[in-house]
């Protein structure tokens, strides 16, 4: 049995596999109506959730399987002070696999320890959100054709995002990935994180300023710089508007540029960007279903 | 000064000087209902100083927890007064119950039930991280 903790859980065979898969339900969603018929898929999310829930639930349906479970902790037996591991235990009695939210790190672990169905962690705190990265893997697949040979921005808080951690590891593994790093000096990777690259022979590079690093990229994944994350209210506001991508700062991209966000989105892209072919963060919500399908079928080990 | 050999026990010998008290705490050697010896900064051919743990009593060692406090440290079982077993230590991989997780986001600080256990990841540097969030762990 296999669970889905960490994305360094899958091989890159495997998430090629399961990329190929995606592709294929997006191009025979009717073939694929049926693969969980009597199967039922437990969302335990622990704390709120749009996107990754209703996501999971949405790929489950469309593979003809049901969906239990409760969204947020209040109503479920955790506000009654059950233990994760009880309630995995549990849940394995109603249901086939679970997906699993949680506020504290290393919750859906503790969970796979217990559980006697595939668990894929569904977002645990800060630490990992395995299936956003398959959702950004592909994304980028699917807009560029390939995940090799790409020289691939990330802008904004590279400090704490877990998104951008994630997403570095599963595409450092791939041929000729370059990365352009690019945030405020108080946002910038952590050191554990660039000694890594640095070891393996990783080739990146550091900058403050998007329009330098713009013309060269083939992917921007753009994330938000959060207030809090500073530690002056006047370095905030000095450096807030030179992480917001807007058409101007656009005006140097590539035409052929994907602009990726995991979204929820407040204002570090301009809604004015939405309409250009380069902006790619919806139909990646959209994909984020598909690669879903693609990693629940793996799991329940259904072809 | 003199120390009396031991019949049956374990000698937990070549302890880096200073360390030998760490251990004791760490290993819980004031719960044992047995004679313990510490013998601290003893002239040491190989090391220059070092700390000898001699406990009158063979029980079931954390040999983990010895190696990641002191891992150039040898466990020697002393049986019927002769050398039965010597274990060279050096870094275990996995450490459970020695080290606790001390970021607060982490589920083992609110299920306290759970063991603690931490992986080596950098052998290195030493760097253990904790298996459920990765924090990386306090050097002692």
């Amino acid at each position: 049995m296999q669970h889905l903790i960490d994305i360094l859980d899958l091989t890159t065979a495997e998430l090629d596999a399961l990329i190929a898969k995606a592709n294929d339900i997006i191009e025979h969603p009717a073939d694929y109506a049926e693969k969980c018929r009597g199967k039922k898929l437990a969302t335990l999310f622990y704390e709120p959730s749009t996107r990754t829930r209703l996501s999971f639930e949405a790929a489950m349906y469309e593979l003809g399987g049901n969906v239990l479970g409760f969204s947020e902790a209040q109503s479920s037996s955790a506000a009654k002070g059950e233990s994760v591991a009880d309630t995995a235990k549990i849940i394995s009695c109603y249901a086939d696999i679970i997906a699993m939210r949680h506020y504290k790190e290393g919750a859906p672990m503790v969970a796979a320890m217990n559980a006697s169905v595939p668990v894929i962690n569904a977002g645990d705190g800060g630490h990992n959100h395995p299936t956003q990265t398959l959702t950004d893997l592909l994304t980028i697949s699917r807009e560029k054709g390939r995940l090799s040979d790409l020289t691939v921005g990330f802008c904004g808080d590279l400090k704490f995002g877990r998104t951008v951690h994630s997403l570095l590891n599963a595409m450092r593994r791939y041929e000729n990935v370059r990365f352009v790093l690019i945030s405020p000096e108080e946002l910038r990777i952590p050191d554990y994180l660039r000694q890594e690259l640095i070891k393996e022979g990783v080739e990146f590079t550091e900058t403050q300023s998007l329009e330098a690093a713009m013309p060269g990229l083939d992917i921007l994944y753009m994330t938000r710089v959060q207030r809090e994350r500073f530690f002056n209210e006047a370095d905030y506001i000095r450096l807030k508007d030179s992480y917001v991508l807007t058409p101007e700062k656009l005006a140097g991209a590539p035409a052929d540029m994907a602009i990726l966000h995991p979204l929820p989105r407040v204002n570090e892209i301009s809604v004015r960007v939405d309409g250009d072919p380069r902006a790619c963060y919806f139909k990646q919500a959209l994909y984020g279903k598909y690669i879903r399908m693609a990693l629940i079928l793996k799991l329940l080990n259904i072809e | 000064m003199v120390i009396t050999p031991i019949n049956n026990g374990i000698v937990i010998d070549h302890i880096t000087a200073g360390k030998a008290m760490v251990l004791y705490d760490i290993l819980k050697l004031s719960e044992l209902d047995c004679a313990v010896a510490i013998i601290m900064n003893v002239d040491s051919v190989k090391m220059g100083k070092k700390d000898i743990i001699k406990i009158d009593k063979v029980f079931d060692l954390n040999f983990d927890a010895v190696g990641y406090i002191d891992p150039g440290a040898t466990v020697n079982i002393i049986r019927d007064g002769r050398l039965d077993k010597r274990r060279h230590l050096g870094l275990p991989e996995t450490v459970t119950g020695v080290i606790a997780c001390r970021n607060p986001r982490c589920i083992t600080s609110t299920e306290q039930e759970l063991p603690q256990v931490f992986r080596l990841t950098d052998r290195e540097k030493r760097i253990y991280r904790c298996i459920y969030c990765e924090s990386k762990a306090k050097n002692h």
